[in-house]
């Protein structure tokens, strides 16, 4: 402190002025990097295979260009619709079956295991699949009493129906639904690994601390552990949510009519144009990539409050100024 | 004047590490109680026993007469459920070597956290209660920072804010001041003489022997799991009797 004091009110010595360090080598780089990028640019611009006017601006007589026409937005808000859907789905499931993994119950842990086991390790695409054909196992699917035939049978009554609602699994199952679920709960089971080492990455000192106050183990979680998790939990979600943007393509094997690829795909068979057709729908997920980033960025922040280098800096800052005008850093203590 | 705290023949083990041998301890209402012992001795197993944040193997801890973690029935021993444990612990404060503050929260949301969210306490009550045990550890200015931005000093004290607002009627201290730089413990220290004048019943486990000699109505020496020593911290300190705690305290004065 004091000898803080001395060094400033010491003669500040000349900035230095030196000659910096130069690197030829990143010179060359950035100018092999300059000429491809011209070319590409070139290429996008003056070959005319690319169609630009297809993908913009009317692919038939008195149609809009192919990445605006009806299908193809169709298409865009069904994969959007899937997207969150799915997601919301995967991450509801994640964080229960994470839950249920950290628990000290046996028999709990080893079902979310399970669950995960058996969801990373079939694919996507045969899950959508199988998904598609799961009414050939039921006829209808309904909400009732469990095993109400057989519970029926054993008091001597022939088919006892206690479903208080249900619906011809042929009509659930097909298209949208199936391809949500499938989707949703393989997702169950990356977010379930998410959360799970986003909340076995927080100090045990917090949970403790939380408990000593007497807050009850729910509230430890949903006030103080979770929101701390968060940190860890929402980059790798990101990557997910993005992937699954990719991933709703998908659900054209279930299938699934309502959805960006598969417009596209369409169009590209009726009228025989391909390239333009995978540009256009190469943009599309640039965009939607590009606004899920935006949203990221905002969720990040959001969740880093109290640990921002630039929290720390700034109040750092103001400790310095205080020091300075000569008053005593901390306070009355 | 009530005990506060009874501890009977209190045994906890690791596994086949025994921990605790049967401790044995006596708080009365609004005295500071101080532990001393060398590492591992069991000190804060000890009073993580006492707010049931470690289940014990055997014995009896009871706190202002409620016994902690179970209920007898017909003779029979019942665990307490999670929210009759959760209940008792609003009682009993804690205050840790590491702080564990929550980084997520401003300094004002630490302390208004648990009466706001585990008493379901009116908001603005809370909030003029935090002010002024804020401005009570001398944080006042504090308020909206985040913890982060404390010095551990500052932190400590924030805790024991953070503890106190829960009105508790007994505070457990495990080292406070040992992940502290020397020059920041005398004021958490200061914290702790206003709380003990204030007539709190404090368990501190400490290796600051001038602040038990100064402040503890009692001193207990723990070794290996068991109360090797006890008495007025004064004379433990002045005279100790037994090898085992003059070898300690040759150590640390
Ligand atoms: N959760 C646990 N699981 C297994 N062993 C433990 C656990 N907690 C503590 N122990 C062991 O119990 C013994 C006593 O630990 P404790 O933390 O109570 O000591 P202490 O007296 O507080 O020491 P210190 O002064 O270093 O804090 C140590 O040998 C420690 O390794
Ligand atoms: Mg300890």
């Amino acid at each position: 402190m004091t000898t803080e004091q001395q060094e400033t009110e010491r003669a500040r010595p000349e900035p230095i002025k030196a000659v910096p360090v130069r690197h030829p080598g990143r010179w060359v780089l950035i100018a092999v990097l300059a000429i491809l990028a011209a070319m590409f640019i070139h290429l996008l611009v003056t070959n005319d295979r690319f169609r630009w006017s297809f993908i913009f601006l009317h692919y038939q007589d008195g149609k809009r260009g192919v990445m605006f026409t009806e299908p193809v937005l169709e298409g865009l808000r069904g994969t959007i619709l899937l997207t969150i859907t799915s997601m919301v789905i995967g991450i509801v499931l994640g964080v229960i079956i994470a839950i249920m993994r950290l628990s000290p119950n046996r028999i709990l842990s080893s079902v979310a295991w399970i669950y995960t086991w058996f969801f990373r390790a079939v694919p996507r695409l045969v899950l959508a699949v199988l998904f598609g054909n799961l009414n050939i196992l039921w006829d209808r699917i309904g909400f009732g009493l469990p095993f109400d035939h057989q519970i029926g049978k054993l008091f001597g009554i022939n088919d006892l129906n206690a479903q208080f609602y249900s619906i011809k699994a042929s009509d659930l199952l097909a298209g949208f639904v199936a391809g949500m679920l499938a989707l949703g709960l393989s997702e169950g089971a990356y977010m379930a690994e998410i959360v799970r080492a986003g909340i076995q990455s927080i100090d045990p000192g917090q949970a403790e601390a939380a408990h000593a106050l007497g807050m009850s183990r729910q509230l430890v979680l949903r006030r103080v552990v979770l929101p701390q998790a968060m940190r860890v939990i929402v980059p790798p979600t990101g990557n997910e949510v993005i992937a699954m943007v990719k991933d709703t393509s998908l659900v054209a094997f279930v299938p699934v009519t309502f959805e960006l690829f598969f417009q596209l795909n369409q169009i590209s068979a009726r009228t025989f144009v391909v390239l333009p057709v995978l540009v256009a729908a190469l943009i599309w997920y640039l965009i939607i990539c590009s606004v899920l980033m935006v949203g990221q960025f905002f969720v990040e922040r959001h969740f880093s409050r109290g640990y921002g280098s630039t929290g720390r800096a700034r109040q750092r800052l103001r400790d310095i100024e205080v020091e300075q005008g000569g008053r005593i850093t901390g306070e009355a203590s | 004047m009530t005990e506060m705290v009874r501890a009977d023949n209190v045994h906890k083990a690791f596994g086949s590490l025994e921990v605790l041998k049967g401790i044995d301890l006596v708080v009365q209402q609004g005295e500071v109680c101080c532990v001393l012992g060398p590492s591992g001795s069991g000190k804060s197993t000890f009073l993580r026993c006492i707010n049931h944040l470690e289940k014990i193997n055997a014995g009896r801890i009871l706190v202002d007469g409620d016994l902690i973690g179970y209920q007898e029935r017909g003779g029979k021993l019942h665990e307490l459920g999670e929210k009759d444990v959760a209940r008792q612990r609003q009682s009993i404060g804690m205050v840790f070597q590491r702080f564990n503050l929550f980084p997520h929260m401003t300094v004002l949301q630490n302390v208004m956290e648990a009466p706001c969210r585990v008493k379901s306490e009116n908001k603005s009550v809370v909030r003029d209660r935090a002010v002024s045990l804020l401005d009570q550890v001398g944080l006042g200015a504090k308020k909206e920072n985040y913890p982060g931005q404390l010095s551990g000093g500052q932190q400590q004290r924030v805790a024991i804010a953070r503890a106190l607002a829960m009105r508790p009627k007994l505070m457990l201290f495990d080292e406070p001041t040992s992940a502290l730089d020397p020059e920041l413990v005398g004021e958490v220290l200061d914290t702790m003489k206003d709380l003990a004048r204030d007539g709190m019943t404090m368990v501190v486990v400490t290796h600051e022997i001038g602040f038990a000699r100064e402040v503890g109505d009692s001193l207990i020496f723990m070794d290996g799991g068991v109360v090797v020593e006890q008495g007025p911290p004064r004379e433990v300190i002045a005279n100790p009797r037994e090898t085992r705690t003059k070898a300690f305290l040759s150590k640390v004065l």
